[in-house]
C-alpha cells in the first residue's frame, strides 16, 4: 500500500513538473519499458532512475544545448513484457508523443522487435539492459548500454570452469525469450569449445508461463552435470532453483544479468543464496558515483536498485550527452533525431557509473563484466571482474 | 533410467493433481448448466491469492502459531472466501442471462469476460509486481536412491484423490446430487417437481469454486510466485483435460487431469523439451478424433 501511495506522489510530483514546461523549451525522451507483466521491477526501477535524473537536470534550470536551456519531459510507456506491446509502444512514442529519443525496451524480448521499428522509423534508440546482438545488428540507429551476450556466455563458462571445477554444464532455457536462448546457444556453444562436444550434457527448454519444471529437471539432473546455467529471468529462476532443490539436486548453479534484481531475494529466499551470476555491477561494496547513485536512490525509494537502473541512468545520459553535442536544437524533429543519431555515435568514451563504455561501430558498448556471488544475507556481493 | 521415470512419475502425479483440481470445477457447472465457465481458471487464481492474503494475514495477526496450524485455518477459509467468489459471478454474471433464457453462447462470452475481468481487477488493484507465497510448513525432503519426493508432492496428490471420492460420492449417494443430475437430464421438469433449481446452481458453484480454491492454495505452496494471469494458461489445459476426460463426467475429469499431467511430463523425459505442447496437445487431438464426447463421454445422455 504504501509503495502504491508513493507510485501516485511520484505521479503526481511529475505532473507538476510538467506544469512549467508548458512555458519553457521541452524536450520529450521515451521510455519503452515493462511497468506491467512478467518482469514489472525491471519497468520500476528504470523509470525510477529515470526519474532521480530528470529531476536533477531540471532542478538545475534544464539541459544546456548550444547557449539555451531545455527541459526535460519523459514519457513513460508500459510494454507488458511482451514483444507485441514493444513495438505498439515504440509507434505510441515516435508518432503520437513525437519524442526525440527513445530508452528502451530492456528485455531483449522487447529490444529487438522495438529496435526494429525504431530503426525504420530513423529515432534513435539505446537499451539500457537488452544483451542480445541482434538489437543493434545493422541498425544504425539503435544503441545499448549494456555488454553483449557473445561476451557474457564465455564470462559464465569461464568462471564455472574455474570455479566448480566443472566439466559438465546442464542449461535449462526460456524458448520464447530471445534473451534466455540466445545466450543459452552461446553459452553451449562456448562451453563446448572448451571442454569438448557433448560437455553440456543436458539442454533443455521450456515454454511461455510454465511453472512447472521438474520433468526438465529430472532430465537435467539424471545427466549429473557439474553445475546448472540458468539464464533465466528472475521471477522464474526462483521457481527453477527451489524445484531443483525439491528433486534432490545439491550442486550449483550459474546464472546471468537478468537474475539482477531486488525482487529476487523476496521470491527466491534461502534458496538462492550461495549461487553466482554475471551481471553489470555489484551494488554491494560499490564505489565513487556508482555509490552515491545506489545511496540516493535507497534514500528515495527504499531499496537498493539492481543493474537495471543503473543501466537506464548511464543510457539516459548518454542521450542528454548525445543532445549536448549536438549544437542546437532546430525544432524540425526528422532533422534533430538524425543529428542526435549521429551525436550518441560520436561519443568517443563514456563514463558511467557501470563502469566506462566506448561505442563500436554497431553501437554497441565494450565495457567489464561482474560476477557476484549471493551471500548469506542475500547481498549480491563482488567476486571477480573480467574485461575484454 | 527407470530411477528417472520413476521420478517423472511422480512429478506428473503431482503436475496431473492440479489439473485434475482445476478439471473438477470446469466439468460439476457443464454437468449441471451446459455451462463452460472460462472464468474458472481466474477463480482458481483468486484463490492463490485469497489463499495468500489468508495466511500473512493469520501469521501476522496470530504469531506464533505454527506451521501447520495456519494451514489448517488457511484451507476452510481459502475455501469458503472462494466460494463467495464463484457465487457472486453466478449471481451477477450468470444467473440475470439464465433468467432472460440467453443463448448458451452468449453466457459462455459472459465467462471468458468475467475471467478477463477478474484478472485485471487483479492488476489494477494490487499492481503488477509478484506476491511471494509464505512457506506454511516446512519442506520435508526424502530421497530413496536418486528419487527425491517433497511432503508437500505427497499431500497435493493426497487432495487430488480425496476431492474426487468426495465429489464422486456427494453426486451419486446423495439427495442433492441427484437434484444436480437431474438438473443436467432436464432442466425445465425439474422446477414442476419442486426441486429449488437456483440453490442447487449457488450449491455447484460453492462445490467447483471452493475446489479451485484449494488448487490455489496447494499451487502457490508449490509453485511460490503469485501473478495475476497465473490462472489463464492452467486454466484453458484443464478445460483441455477436462473435454478429453469426457466434460460433464467427474471420473473424466479427474483422468483426463491426470492423462494431461502424464503426457506432458513424459514427453519431457523422452524428448527435447521444445516437443511438449505440440506432442502433448497432438496425442489429446488423436483422442478426440477416436472419441470426441471424451474417454467417459456417452453422447446425449445425463452426465456428471
Amino acid at each position: 500500500m504504501k509503495k502504491g501511495l508513493s507510485f501516485i506522489v511520484v505521479c503526481m510530483m511529475a505532473a507538476l513538473l510538467l506544469v512549467p514546461c508548458a512555458w519553457g523549451k521541452s524536450i520529450k525522451i521515451g521510455f519503452n519499458i515493462p511497468l506491467t507483466g512478467d518482469i514489472p521491477k525491471v519497468g520500476e526501477e528504470s523509470k525510477f532512475a529515470a526519474e532521480m535524473l530528470k529531476a536533477d537536470v531540471n532542478g538545475a534550470g534544464g539541459l544546456e544545448i548550444g547557449g539555451e536551456k531545455y527541459m526535460l519531459e519523459f514519457v513513460y510507456e508500459d510494454n507488458e513484457s511482451k514483444a507485441e506491446s514493444a513495438v505498439s509502444a515504440a509507434l505510441k512514442l515516435i508518432e503520437r508523443d513525437q519524442v526525440i529519443a527513445v530508452v528502451g525496451p530492456n528485455s531483449s524480448k522487447q529490444a529487438v522487435p522495438g529496435g526494429q521499428v525504431c530503426d525504420d522509423n530513423r529515432t534513435p534508440m539505446i537499451s539500457p539492459w537488452s544483451t542480445n546482438p541482434d538489437t543493434t545488428k545493422d541498425r544504425p540507429w539503435v544503441f545499448r548500454a549494456a555488454f553483449l551476450d557473445p561476451f557474457q556466455g564465455p564470462v559464465a563458462a569461464d568462471f564455472a570452469m574455474k570455479q566448480f571445477n566443472a566439466k559438465k554444464a546442464g542449461v535449462l532455457y526460456a524458448l520464447a525469450n530471445d534473451y534466455s536462448k540466445g545466450l543459452a546457444e552461446i553459452f553451449k556453444a562456448d562451453f563446448e569449445k572448451k571442454n569438448g562436444a557433448g560437455s553440456v550434457v543436458s539442454f533443455e527448454s521450456y515454454g511461455d508461463k510454465d511453472q512447472d519444471f521438474s520433468a526438465q529437471l529430472t532430465k537435467i539432473i539424471s545427466a549429473k552435470p557439474d553445475f546448472i546455467f540458468l539464464p533465466n529471468n528472475y521471477n522464474e529462476v526462483a521457481l527453477i532453483v527451489k524445484q531443483a532443490h525439491d528433486l534432490g539436486w545439491k550442486g550449483p548453479f550459474m546464472g546471468a544479468d537478468a537474475w539482477g534484481n531486488s525482487e529476487l531475494m523476496t521470491l527466491c529466499g534461502d534458496d538462492c543464496k550461495g549461487h553466482y551470476f554475471s551481471t553489470h555491477y555489484a551494488a554491494a561494496g560499490a564505489t565513487g558515483a556508482t555509490k552515491e547513485f545506489i545511496d540516493r536512490y535507497q534514500a528515495k525509494y527504499g531499496y537498493e536498485p539492481a543493474d537495471v537502473a543503473a543501466l537506464t541512468w548511464d543510457a539516459t545520459r548518454v542521450v542528454l550527452q548525445g543532445l549536448q553535442g549536438m549544437g542546437k536544437v532546430t525544432g524540425d524533429l526528422k532533422k534533430d533525431r538524425k543529428s542526435l543519431k549521429d551525436a550518441i555515435a560520436d561519443i568517443a568514451e563514456f563514463d558511467g557509473i557501470t563502469g566506462k563504455m566506448k561505442f563500436d561501430e554497431q553501437g554497441d558498448p565494450i565495457k567489464c563484466a561482474v560476477v557476484v556471488k549471493i551471500s548469506d544475507k542475500g547481498e549480491f556481493v563482488f567476486t571477480e571482474s573480467v574485461c575484454p | 533410467m527407470l530411477e528417472s521415470v520413476i521420478q517423472n512419475f511422480f512429478n506428473a502425479l503431482q503436475w496431473g493433481s492440479f489439473y485434475s483440481l482445476i478439471a473438477l470445477g470446469y466439468t460439476l457447472v457443464y454437468g449441471v448448466l451446459t455451462l463452460i465457465n472460462f472464468a474458472h481458471g481466474d477463480i482458481f487464481m483468486v484463490g492463490a491469492y485469497i489463499a495468500f492474503f489468508v495466511s500473512t494475514f493469520i501469521i501476522a495477526n496470530m504469531s506464533g502459531l505454527p506451521g501447520w496450524a495456519v494451514m489448517t485455518l488457511t484451507i476452510p477459509l481459502t475455501m469458503i472466501l472462494t466460494a463467495c467468489v464463484g457465487v457472486t459471478l453466478e449471481r451477477i454474471a450468470y444467473r440475470p442471462l439464465r433468467r432472460k433464457g440467453a443463448n448458451r453462447l452468449y453466457v459462455v462470452i459472459t465467462a471468458l469476460m468475467c475471467g478477463l475481468i477478474l484478472e485485471n481487477g487483479n492488476l489494477a488493484l494490487l499492481g503488477a509486481s509478484r506476491k511471494s507465497f509464505p512457506p506454511l510448513v516446512d519442506k520435508v525432503i526424502y530421497t530413496v536412491g536418486s528419487i527425491s519426493m517433497t511432503n508437500l508432492k505427497i499431500a497435493v496428490i493426497f487432495s487430488a484423490i480425496m476431492v474426487f471420492i468426495l465429489l464422486q460420492f456427494i453426486v451419486t449417494k446423495t439427495k442433492i446430487g441427484m437434484a444436480m443430475r437431474a438438473i443436467s437430464y432436464d432442466k425445465f421438469a425439474v422446477p414442476l417437481m419442486g426441486i429449488p433449481i437456483d440453490t442447487i446452481i449457488v450449491f455447484t458453484f460453492i462445490l467447483g469454486s471452493s475446489m479451485a480454491g484449494l488448487a490455489g492454495l496447494l499451487y502457490s505452496l508449490s509453485y511460490p510466485i503469485l501473478d495475476p494471469y497465473m490462472g489463464a494458461l492452467i486454466g484453458w489445459k484443464a478445460f483441455i483435460a477436462a473435454v478429453v476426460g469426457g466434460i460433464g463426467d467427474i471420473r473424466g475429469a479427474f483422468l483426463g487431469g491426470f492423462l494431461l499431467g502424464f503426457i506432458e511430463i513424459l514427453v519431457v523425459a523422452f524428448f527435447p523439451s521444445t516437443f511438449r505442447d505440440l506432442i502433448a496437445f497432438s496425442i489429446l487431438l488423436i483422442i478426440l478424433i477416436y472419441k470426441p464426447t471424451g474417454l467417459f463421454g456417452v453422447a446425449k445422455t445425463t452426465k456428471i
